[in-house]
């Protein structure tokens, strides 16, 4: 007898790490994105020393969240990965470099450069990577009796590349607000500098991906136009988010920005849910047909509803660890 | 030629998976070692044992470091390449894995942090239930990947609805018939891959006459425990080979190059299988032994690959010949932990330098024992990706073309050559550095940083350093 709809609560789940992934790994991407226009040598020092002792906590949501699809909506997982195929490819290569740049680049000192090169090069590939997911995810997928018919790089369009591009301005600004929060002297003056014009990127980009997404997808059209509803409250929101982020950063606001950035990824996203909601495949396939069975969905959700409270603790505890600015020279070695 | 995606993405999985293997396979036998190590030194408060498990525990942070950063990868390889296989066997593979990912997750929120930056900063108790925990954690990790591999092998406790595998039973899915002793042998394996790298690492520090008492006390137990250890995987592989008899008879017929089902099958040391005629050529055996050791009996009868259609047959050579490598280096293991005892008797283990110049190869030997041990089993359950269910070819990903999985074996290939040489390159830093760093380490940060950052060993060899641990050569050898 099934007494949850245990998919529903799977979703809800999912769709948390979604969001604390995007933010928590976005934010230090995002570092990794402004990485080469840093003003020093000693400016990149403080910036990674900023997300030195988080990023790779940050990831473990993805990995989750990888493990989890199979688990719980194993059709999203079989469909998705074999149609974004040479994606996924790029996003993990990105992903490693950019990882083992974190350990090697301070023990290194005349290869120094190149981790430089890694760190920056596998950001901006992973950061693009996963703003085309979201791109093709709203193109919707090409499938016939639940697989994947479609060809290698049908996820490779303007509208992705688009999409690519905003992640990557998302990313760069919530990284720039992030070094405002963290940093202190010049290079806090120069997180100021760079962060109204990466917002007005931002703007720019969603925009035209909002105007653009309804020619999209005939589904959403219809959402967005036929009932004028609560549906707009987000994109308010997500202005009001934006105005924030301007006003905060021209007061010399430090912590402000940064939230004001999380608040305009998460009106963001959550439009975007409620936009495709219920379908996670689309545009065929709602997450109750993508679910797996229920005894499999309880089996895991006992174990996860046990361990995820505890790397919440966990995570909150390193944030709190590490509260406060970065100082040049006072390194994490 | 036209490229299949199939043969690509097997060699790919291959490729991904034996690269990723070798490091969960050290480090789950390195952090029971390490939990002895502050075990003892929590018991006799003798600082060598302190001095030795930090030093290990570096090395340990380097290598787990590398197996995260490989196993991200192969969390995605079930999706991009084996969509069909994903999707039919995701209501019991993916709780499995996911719940490795949790283990996995949950220790390294919990202990990791303590051992690798806590000696200092927790009490000594406190210290050693972390380094207890971490190691029970690795052997709760390896638990979940060997469960779904085991069922892949000898599938059990489920029902098949169209064509999707459901889970009737959780108890007999995870504990099918060949999952206990693939476990056995998964976790001897473990403790002699830690072992002979302890105890090959120790033996050159010997060599170098660097930091003898700790380097003589660690090289000791590790011989003591390759002594019962060595014989024991012989055993337990022994137990493990009935079991495939039974569940999966042509497996045991690749591996033994036996063709046809027959009584008196002698054990073949030399044989070049030949497939496509179904026989061997240059046979070499002893007559009648491998009876004796697959049924123990002299006339017993050992199934053949005749058994099957060609088209089921596994491809002979592979099996045949890797499990003739497995075998030659466990028997070699057992060489090196007697001939240990011997020395150790006779009071000329420390002084013996050819011995320790051979144990210094040997701590290659359990990486290739293990990964010719995979292929072995993986390789011995072609055609099927779950046994006697689903073979590899219904089980690719359907819009995969040869093109593309092309594309990404060579990527990963590249990404690993750059990543995995640097960190293999940093690895035999820190053990070039050795022992006598341990002082240094814990300046600063009270940071529950990442693993790797437990290592403070600079990536480039600096000028003027190359010759600081050089100490004078041991010159007592063979007195």
């Amino acid at each position: 007898m099934e007494l949850f709809d245990l998919a529903l609560i799977w979703a809800f789940i999912i769709g948390f790490g979604i969001i604390m992934y995007v933010l928590m790994d976005g934010f230090d991407l995002g570092v990794g994105l402004l990485f080469p226009f840093a003003p020093s040598e000693d400016d990149r020092d403080t910036m990674m020393n900023s997300v030195a002792p988080v990023w790779d906590g940050n990831e473990t949501w993805l990995v989750l969240g990888g493990a989890g699809l199979l688990a719980a909506f194993p059709m999203v997982y079989t469909i998705v990965l074999p149609a974004l195929y040479i994606g996924v490819f790029l996003l993990l290569a990105g992903l490693i470099f950019r990882g083992v740049a974190f350990e090697f680049r301070f023990k290194a000192r005349t290869s120094r450069y190149l981790w430089n090169w890694s760190f920056a090069g596998g950001s901006t590939i992973a950061a693009f990577a996963q703003g085309a997911v979201v791109g093709a995810y709203i193109q919707g997928f090409n499938t016939v009796d639940g697989v994947y018919v479609g060809g290698a790089l049908d996820w490779l369009t303007p509208f992705t590349i688009l999409t690519g591009l905003g992640m990557l301005a998302g990313y760069a600004l919530l990284g720039s607000t992030w070094l405002i929060m963290k940093t202190e002297g010049h290079l806090q003056a120069w997180a100021y500098r760079i962060t109204t014009p990466l917002l007005i990127a931002v703007l720019v980009v969603f925009g035209i991906i909002s105007v653009w997404t309804p020619f999209v997808d005939d589904t959403v059209r219809e959402r967005w136009f036929s009932n004028l509803s609560v549906i707009w409250i987000l994109p308010a929101v997500t202005l009001l988010c934006a105005f924030q982020i301007w006003r905060s950063v021209r007061n010399r606001f430090e912590g402000m920005p940064f939230v004001a950035t999380m608040g305009l990824f998460i009106t963001t996203y959550l439009g975007l849910v409620v936009s495709k909601w219920p379908y996670v495949v689309p545009p065929n396939y709602t997450l109750w047909d993508a679910a797996s069975a229920y005894e499999s969905q309880l089996f895991l959700l006992l174990g996860l509803l046990f361990v995820i409270p505890i790397v919440l603790v966990y995570t909150a505890w390193t944030y709190w660890v590490f509260r406060g600015k970065v100082r040049a020279g006072e390194g994490y070695h | 030629m036209e490229l299949d995606p199939l043969i690509l993405s097997r060699i790919q999985f291959a490729f991904v998976v034996s690269f990723h293997a070798i490091f969960p396979v050290f480090t789950i036998g390195l952090a029971s070692y390490i939990a002895v190590l502050e075990g003892l030194a929590f018991k006799t408060r003798n600082p060598v044992w302190t001095k030795l498990s930090g030093f290990w525990t570096k090395v340990f942070a380097v290598v787990f470091g590398m197996g995260v950063v490989s196993g991200i990868v192969m969390s995605f390889q079930f999706g991009t390449n084996w969509s069909a296989f994903s999707q039919a066997s995701a209501n019991f593979l993916g709780p499995i894995l996911s719940y490795e990912v949790i283990t996995a997750f949950f220790l390294e929120a919990a202990f990791l942090g303590v051992l690798l930056f806590g000696r200092d900063k927790v009490p000594a108790g406190v210290h050693l239930f972390a380094a207890i925990m971490v190691a029970t954690g690795t052997f709760i990790s390896s638990f979940w990947i060997l469960a779904a591999n085991s069922w892949m092998q000898t599938p059990a406790g489920f029902e098949l609805r169209d064509g999707i595998f459901h889970v009737v039973s959780w108890s007999d899915a995870i504990f099918n018939p060949s999952f206990p002793f693939r476990f056995m042998h998964m976790a001897l394996a473990s403790f002699l891959t830690g072992g002979f790298v302890v105890a090959g690492v120790s033996a050159w520090y010997l060599l170098r006459g660097r930091e003898v008492e700790a380097n003589r006390k660690a090289l000791s137990m590790c011989l003591w425990l390759l002594l019962i250890i060595a014989p024991a995987q012989l055993v337990v592989g022994d137990f493990h080979g009935l079991n495939t008899m039974e569940h999966q008879p042509v497996k045991v017929a690749a591996m033994e190059g036996n063709w046809e089902t027959s009584r008196n099958v002698p054990l073949l040391l030399f044989a070049i299988p030949d497939q496509e005629n179904q026989t061997n050529h240059f046979e070499i055996g002893i007559p009648s032994l491998a009876s004796l050791i697959l049924t123990h009996e002299w006339d017993g009868e050992v199934p053949g690959l005749n058994e099957v259609a060609v088209e089921e047959q596994p491809p002979v050579a592979i099996v045949f010949w890797s499990f003739r490598v497995m075998v030659g280096l466990g028997m070699l293991m057992i060489l090196f932990a007697i001939t240990g005892l011997v020395l150790r008797s006779g009071g000329r283990l420390y002084k013996a330098r050819w011995y320790l110049q051979g144990l210094r190869f040997m701590s290659i030997a359990p990486f290739f024992a293990v990964l010719t041990g995979w292929f072995v089993t993986e390789v011995g359950r072609a055609p099927w990706l779950v046994y006697g269910l689903m073979t590899q070819a219904e089980s690719v990903t359907p819009s995969l073309t040869g093109g593309m999985a092309l594309f990404t074996l060579i990527g990963y290939i590249l990404v690993y050559a750059a990543v995995f040489s640097a960190g293999v390159y940093y690895l035999m830093r820190v053990l070039y550095v050795g022992l006598e760093d341990a002082d240094d380490e814990e300046h600063a940060s009270d940071r529950p940083a990442r693993p790797l950052s437990a290592a403070h060993v600079p990536f480039e060899i600096e000028s003027g350093q190359s010759g600081v641990h050089q100490a004078k050569p041991m010159n007592d050898g063979g007195h």
